[in-house]
């Protein structure tokens, strides 16, 4: 006899169908939008929300953590508008295109709409509730998952950006699409955008979050181009318990570039779904956090290497204050016929403090015979030969650790190719430190 | 007053006793050479004079200028003129030398109370000075000793004694591991820093180093204290009848 036992649900759980029932009417999209939400939210109910014996949530137990799901943000009023202007300030001094998102909702009124041409930009609600032809082909398809995390956002999503550049198009600017809490009452939202990048084209895209006590669940799912060159960053900072899935797959010769940034961030799960489905695509993605207090920030990576000769780099490094907590958990797949696959990950943390926890889990799962696959881990605390050498020609113990924690963070951050975005990030992990007591 | 006074020294290091009593004095301007047997306690006079955290004095006192240094930490020591160039030049990855030694350079000023070195000034000290020791531009712009040869490393490190002016520099076996074209850049840089200013404590196994940096006093250790001072005569002594008779007679 096969009996799945399901515990009693908690309270987020119970809030979570709650406002999926209630909203299910109202959210944007009937038809076959219609079915991939119920279809998702079964996914959830018959799974409840991911906790510690799952093992890619298991350093990251949702059902522990979020002990009150929020009620969905209503739309954002002029006061909440106001509010979020500032977002995203981390990269002033950036020209950028500014796309503003206010508790979910797209404000065409704060973004940066300009025509340009081979760039097409809208709301997911408009494209959802008009079943927008792009829209309708991607969504929910880029990266098939059972992942419950992805499941809810598909389920409850609400708005988001769908961007599309066309063949051989290269923006002017970086596009950064920012994601702000305006309201002032606690409330969820569920923000899914996608952007198409054909064959040929060229972008830079940044997604930043910075949020007080809210909930954020946000999906984007990438679609990158044959002959592509990609940069995607992803900044997130703030107070929020905040749930992110990258849903891409990468055509052939591709350039294809991510990096995680994270600093002062209360509670955040990146999860990563990469497939590599195109021949001879070189990528790198990398991610730095910066944690203090009792941060939590988990990285997660399923990469996919579905296709041969593809050559992967995933780097990710952390810094960790107070009694924080790191989470790297990093799985490369070589799929059979995927031969002469490079893959090389490599994780490190520095830990500032005795109370604070960083745990390391690579994986490979190597189907094919002829690869180079390679994982490595580190965690520990400043070296103390280091230390000494430096304050032996003077400098401060405080500076000397500064130095060396700037030199291990920007050793990472150094490989953003935009100068812009590089200085800019390296100048907010400076602020970090700079804060640190 | 002699510019340093190491008075009845008894250092452990992991519990176990390596100084056992050393007393020396060292004079402005003095260049006093130490040699002794491996274990005889020569580099971790060098690593207290520093500041070495799990370098325990249990007895004895160190004075510069007549005050005591011991409960100082090594950026304080520097501040107040004690430079160490150490016997294996650690490896900073991330730091560039030249951000290394002007952020090194003004910290000591600061503790001084001096002004920080404008940018050109800096700049034209740094052209100045390792223009003499064969180091290059590429060199400054990488980061410390990643990726430096045993010579550069050296090197490097009488550059950073050439910019900080120490009043007191201990030069822990600089010999170690140069070839003789690497040793003479390495013993001209450090005679151009000779001065009725600047003492130094020039740590060495080997006589070879003292042909090119001549000392004014030879002191040899064993057993963790001074057994035996001399000119500079004795080092050439010790290299032709080693050291077997100070270890049994300090046993």
């Amino acid at each position: 006899m096969n009996v799945e036992l399901r515990p009693v649900k908690t309270p987020a759980e119970l809030a979570l169908s709650a406002s999926y029932a209630d909203a299910r009417a109202r959210l944007p999209g009937k038809g076959a939008v219609a079915e991939l939400r119920e279809d998702a939210f079964r996914r959830f109910e018959t799974r409840g929300l991911p906790h510690r014996r799952v093992e890619q949530w298991k350093y990251t137990d949702l059902r522990a953590l979020l002990r009150d799901s929020y009620p969905l943000a209503a739309l954002p009023d002029a006061a909440a508008r106001a509010h979020a202007k500032n977002a995203g300030q981390v990269l002033t001094g950036v020209d950028r295109r500014r796309l503003v998102f206010v508790d979910g909702a797209f404000a065409p009124e704060l973004s940066d709409l300009t025509e340009e041409e081979g760039l097409t930009i809208g709301s997911l609600a408009d494209a959802l509730a008009k079943a927008d032809p792009l829209v309708m082909a991607h969504v929910g398809k880029v990266f098939a998952t059972e992942d419950v995390g992805v499941a809810l956002n598909t389920a409850l999503m609400g708005d988001g950006a769908v961007i599309r550049i066309a063949a051989g198009v290269t923006p002017q600017r970086p596009i950064h699409l920012i994601f702000a809490a305006g309201s002032e009452t606690p409330s969820s939202a569920f923000v899914r955008s996608l952007i198409v990048i054909e064959k040929g084209a060229k972008a830079a895209i940044i997604e930043s979050h910075d949020g007080g006590d809210s909930q954020v669940n946000s999906a984007l799912e990438l679609v990158v181009g044959d002959d592509t060159q990609v940069d995607y960053v992803k900044i997130t900072q703030g107070r929020a318990l905040h749930i992110a899935s990258l849903l891409a797959t990468v055509g052939a010769r591709a350039k294809f570039n991510s990096f995680a940034f994270t600093g002062d961030a209360a509670l955040v799960r990146n999860q990563n779904f990469i497939r590599f489905a195109g021949e001879n695509t070189k990528a790198a993605i990398r991610g730095v956090s910066l944690l203090r207090g009792r941060d939590h920030v988990d990285n997660t990576l399923l990469i996919e290497h579905a296709a041969p000769h593809c050559e992967s780099r995933e780097q990710f490094r952390s810094v960790l204050d107070g009694e924080s907590h790191a989470v790297f958990q990093g799985k490369i797949v070589v799929q059979p016929h995927a031969q002469k696959t490079d893959a090389k990950m490599l994780t490190r943390a520095l830990l500032l403090s005795d109370n604070a926890e960083a745990d390391n889990k690579p994986e490979l799962e190597i189907f094919a015979d002829d690869v180079v696959c390679g994982h490595g881990a580190t965690a520990g605390a400043l070296d103390p030969g280091l230390k000494f050498y430096l304050m032996s020609r003077g400098i401060s113990e405080k500076e000397s650790e500064a130095l060396l924690i700037e030199a291990f963070i920007d050793e990472t951050i150094e490989e953003i190719a935009h100068e812009g975005i590089r200085d800019a990030l390296k100048f907010a992990a400076l602020k970090w430190l700079g804060s640190r007591g | 007053m002699p510019l340093l006074e190491i008075k009845n020294l008894h250092v452990e290091v992991e519990g176990k006793k390596i100084l056992n009593g050393l007393t020396l004095t060292i004079k402005k301007g003095q260049v006093a050479a130490i040699m002794g047997p491996n274990g005889s306690g020569k580099s971790t006079l060098a690593y207290v004079l520093a500041g070495k955290a799990n370098y325990h004095v249990t007895e004895g006192d160190v004075l510069l200028d007549g005050a005591s240094i011991l409960e100082m930490k090594p950026d304080e020591r520097a501040a107040k003129g004690v430079f160490l160039a150490f016997q294996y030049p650690v490896e900073v990855p991330g730091v560039a030398t030249m951000t290394f030694l002007r952020t090194a350079l003004n910290a000591q000023r600061k503790t001084r109370g001096e002004g920080e070195l404008s940018t050109p000034e800096f700049m034209k000290l740094v052209r100045d000075t390792s223009a003499h020791l064969g180091v290059n531009q590429e060199m400054l712009r990488r980061p410390v000793n990643v990726g430096f040869s045993g010579g550069e490393k050296k090197r490097n490190e009488i550059l950073q004694m050439a910019i900080l002016r120490p009043r007191l520099a201990v030069l822990d076996e600089t010999d170690s591991g140069l070839d003789i074209d690497a040793l003479q850049i390495v013993a001209e840089g450090v005679n151009r820093l000779r001065s009725p200013e600047r003492s130094m404590i020039v740590i060495t196994h080997y006589q070879r180093l003292l042909n090119f940096i001549v000392p004014d006093v030879v002191h040899v250790l064993a057993k963790g204290r001074v057994v035996k001072t001399g000119g500079k005569e004795l080092a050439l002594e010790l290299e032709a009848k080693g050291y077997a008779q100070y270890v049994d007679e300090a046993a």
